[in-house]
């Protein structure tokens, strides 16, 4: 009995090593980049029961849709490669987005976006020199900043929504290319510039070595709270953007925008496959994940899925999205 | 070839609570291997990690090629060409051999583009000498733990290292990369680096160091030239201290076979292990860390899964397939690390002796507190354990009265036999003989008992009889007179006994 199992196990990690061999195997890059054979698979399924979903407009529209928790998604990508988590980037999305509408009338629309902008990059910073001095889990100090961002965005938005008075604000991001808005290539552009930087730059391979290793590469001289604080600067800076665009989108700043967006970034990024202890992970993951969740989000809308439902279908495909990559992982650790 | 590269002048470092160096003189010359040898805790790791800038001695001086040098990072070190090949690897699995190889000193542009190219060639390089066979753009996590041991190695090349320090470099590794990695060292020593080698292991320091520094206790006890020594003479300058402490050994009353465990195997970590154990005897394994020693205790309890063998338990055949089963059956083991594996302390006595085994102590599912308080009184009478009361948070007391606590709870569910893990790892010696003599209480009651240690007074003091491991087998058998200290030494550096 047991030797058969044995045998079998034998027989398993042959094919395993004759597989890994050829290193061209699409089965290894599926297994590294799973995400994309789930977003075919509900692209499948969604065209299949919607002749609405495989639209060019509609497929522009899910880009659009979900280019704003992916330009949270590519920040959050940065800090969680380090082994760290930012649960204040939707509250610095809606304290963004209300400077921008809100300081238009007073100093005019470029500063204000300027000034929302680097609200963003400012409490970023200040999460990451908490994290790196206080040596406090992030996920306690952003917990904080989420609460205290958001109780500033009250105070400066009367608990009001702010509407912009110059209706051609909201035309900025009008730009189309083929179906792609400009906030869809803004998206697209960041991630591949941020996925350059992880692959090609000195602060990416610190990004991996840090959030792979403290000790070891603190050991081997990476400034290691130095290096925390930039990625978090970033996630902040990228939360700004995200904000800023929004506001052009909608043309008012609701106190409660991006209300649990933290949420859903991570959702989107661990759907990817970024995991959540550091260290391994990519842009390419991440934008996966986030098509994936906005296709999916899409789909359900499309065939008028009611919205518990909704939730209930988000939730599941997570876990099995999660089930899937711990098997791929574990199987191919053997 | 005598040049003295590096010397330590009488460093003192303090750790709160011990002296872990206690003016430690040492020196290296160019093109030497100069093994450092001690018992677990005598200070060796704590010297070369001074050595190395990971720690800042708190007096002392260090000279490097005659100037004196301050080296507060692992940075500064590397600078100075000062490399440690780390015990436990620090490699980072996401990033490619030539990126490890260089961690955290990329060469890059002036705009922080890392030269991939560059990287990669001279990596390349330093494999090739090394005589790997895979190339610097393959992912570490991807390469077996020898060959990640190369990809440290190649840093001390890369970084053109003239002193580089091995911290036990072979404990995970098999024979044929154990004579690959010689080949290295003796490489390096013929260009004149300087290699400070840590080991347990007799027949290796004999094999490739041509001195030999025994540490113990923190403070050095001699540096002889490896040639004009015997294994003998370094064994007794480790051991050195007083055998006066008092052990209990349990009267050596034996009744039937309770455990016999035949050929049990586990592929990669031990292999063909046999022995019995019978009620009432007091089994002591003894073996250096990373032998199997504690692999072997959790496959008994259900921890890890037989790839074969058998183990016949109370003239049972069985094979549990979770610590539950075999609890239920009468086994328990104290596990090694009692914070993370034995205890919540952030709960009290009470709670932590009767979790695992709540049912015995409850009406229908409900806890009878009762019962409870009394098993609790129960035990911290006869352990002496010092606690304010049943509540007292486990945090707030002592290790040795956790480690107290850790063992009440097994003894609570009524085991037949019992497995300690280094049952007084961290303890002070008062709660220390504490828990010897309930061991030896414990083994009159007729309870099988196996001690697992890694401090050879405490399993010769404590055991009826020795069994030895190493490399993840049985290696000798001891009772009575030869359980001594010269024999386990010698059956776990992988010599035979004399």
């Amino acid at each position: 009995m047991s030797n058969s199992v044995g045998v079998k196990k034998d027989r398993a990690a042959k094919m395993m090593t004759s597989m890994q061999s050829s290193s061209l195997s699409i089965l290894r890059i599926i297994r590294e980049q799973h995400i994309w054979v789930f977003l075919f698979i509900c692209m499948l399924v969604f065209s299949l029961a919607s002749p609405y979903f495989f639209t060019l407009n509609n497929i522009g529209n899910v880009l659009t849709q979900g280019s704003f928790i992916g330009l949270l998604a590519v920040g959050m990508t940065l800090v969680m490669l380090n082994g760290e988590i930012d649960l204040s980037v939707g509250a610095t999305l809606a304290l963004s987005s209300a400077l921008a509408i809100g300081l238009q009338d007073s100093i005019g629309i470029w500063p204000a976006i300027l000034v929302a902008l680097l609200s963003g990059a400012l409490f970023g910073f200040i999460n990451g020199a908490l994290v790196a001095l206080s040596g406090i889990h992030s996920f306690i100090v952003t917990l904080g900043s989420l609460m205290g961002i958001r109780g500033i965005v009250f105070i400066f938005t009367g608990e009001e929504a702010l509407m912009t008075s110059d209706y051609s604000y909201t035309e900025y991001p009008e730009i189309y290319l083929g179906p792609v808005s400009l906030t869809a290539m803004i998206f697209f552009g960041l991630a591949l510039f941020f996925q350059w930087i992880l692959s090609k730059t000195k602060h990416g391979l610190e990004t991996y070595a840090v959030g792979d290793n403290e000790k070891s590469a603190h050991e081997a001289g990476i400034r290691v709270r130095r290096h925390k604080v930039i990625n978090f600067t970033l996630c902040g800076l990228l939360a700004g953007v995200a904000g800023v665009l929004l506001s052009m989108r909608l043309g008012t700043a609701e106190p409660n925008a991006a209300r649990i967006w933290e949420l859903w970034t991570i959702i989107a990024v661990v759907l990817g496959g970024t995991r959540l202890t550091g260290g391994y992970g990519s842009m390419w993951k991440t934008v996966g994940g986030v098509i994936t969740l906005a296709a999916l989000l899409n789909g359900l809308r499309l065939l008028n899925t009611p919205n518990y439902i909704e939730l209930i279908v988000m939730g599941t495909v997570l876990v099995l999205a999660l089930i899937l990559d711990k098997t791929l992982t574990s199987s191919q650790s053997r | 070839m005598n040049d003295i590269i590096l010397t330590a002048d009488s460093i003192l470092k303090k750790f709160p609570g011990v002296i872990a160096l206690n003016r430690v003189s040492f020196d290296i010359r160019a093109g030497e291997v100069h093994a450092l040898m001690g018992e677990n805790g005598a200070g060796k790791s704590t010297l070369m990690k001074v050595l190395s800038g990971i720690y800042n001695p708190d007096e002392g001086a260090i000279h490097h090629r005659g100037k004196k040098v301050i080296i507060k990072t692992p940075k500064e070190a590397r600078e100075l060409g000062i490399l440690l090949v780390h015990q436990e690897l620090s490699l980072s699995p996401e990033l490619s051999a030539a990126e490890n190889i260089y961690l955290g000193d990329w060469p890059t542009n002036r705009f922080g583009i890392v030269n991939k190219r560059k990287m990669n060639a001279a990596a390349k390089i330093a494999l090739d000498e090394l005589g790997c066979n895979f190339g610097p753009e393959v992912l570490v996590r991807n390469l077996s733990i020898a060959k990640q041991q190369m990809v440290e190695i190649a840093r001390t090349l890369v970084f053109n290292a003239n002193v580089v320090i091995f911290d036990e470099p072979t404990g995970t590794l098999t024979t044929t990369e154990k004579d690959q990695l010689f080949e290295v060292v003796r490489s390096l020593r013929k260009k004149g680096v300087a290699i400070v080698y840590i080991s347990h292991k007799m027949d290796e320091i004999f094999e490739i160091a041509d001195r030999i520094t025994v540490l113990r206790d923190g403070e050095v006890q001699c540096t002889v030239n490896t040639s004009e020594s015997t294994i003998g003479e370094i064994t007794n300058r480790m051991i050195g201290r007083d055998l006066d402490q008092y052990f209990h050994r349990a009267k050596a009353e034996f009744g039937a076979e309770l455990l016999s465990v035949n050929q049990l195997t586990i592929r990669g970590l031990f292999k063909d292990v046999s022995f019995s154990v019978r009620a009432g005897e007091v089994v002591g394994l003894y073996g250096l860390i990373g032998a199997g020693r504690s692999e072997v205790a959790e496959t008994l309890f259900g921890v890890r899964q037989k790839d074969s063998g058998e183990i016949i338990f109370d003239q049972q055949k069985v094979s549990f397939s979770s610590p539950k089963q075999a609890i239920e059956k009468g086994l328990a083991l104290v596990p090694e690390d009692r914070k993370s594996q034995g205890l919540i302390l952030g709960m009290g006595g009470r709670h932590n002796m009767t979790l695992p085994h709540l049912s015995l102590y409850s009406n229908v599912g409900v806890p009878r507190v009762d019962k409870e308080l009394q098993v609790f009184e129960d035990y911290k009478t006869k352990l002496e354990i010092k606690t304010t009361g049943p509540e007292q948070l486990l945090s707030d007391l002592s290790g040795g009265n956790q480690q107290k606590l850790v063992l009440a709870k097994w003894l609570c569910a009524h085991p037949k036999l019992i497995i300690l893990d280094e049952p007084t790892r961290g303890v002070d010696v008062g709660s220390k003989s504490a828990i010897h003599q309930y061991i030896a209480t414990l083994a009159e009651q007729g309870l099988a008992v196996i001690v697992i240690s890694s401090e050879m007074p405490e399993v010769i003091g404590v055991s009826h009889r020795i069994l030895t491991m190493a490399e993840g087998r049985l290696v000798g058998e001891y009772t009575g007179k030869e359980m001594t200290e010269e024999n386990l030494i010698a059956a776990v550096s992988g010599l035979t006994a004399a």
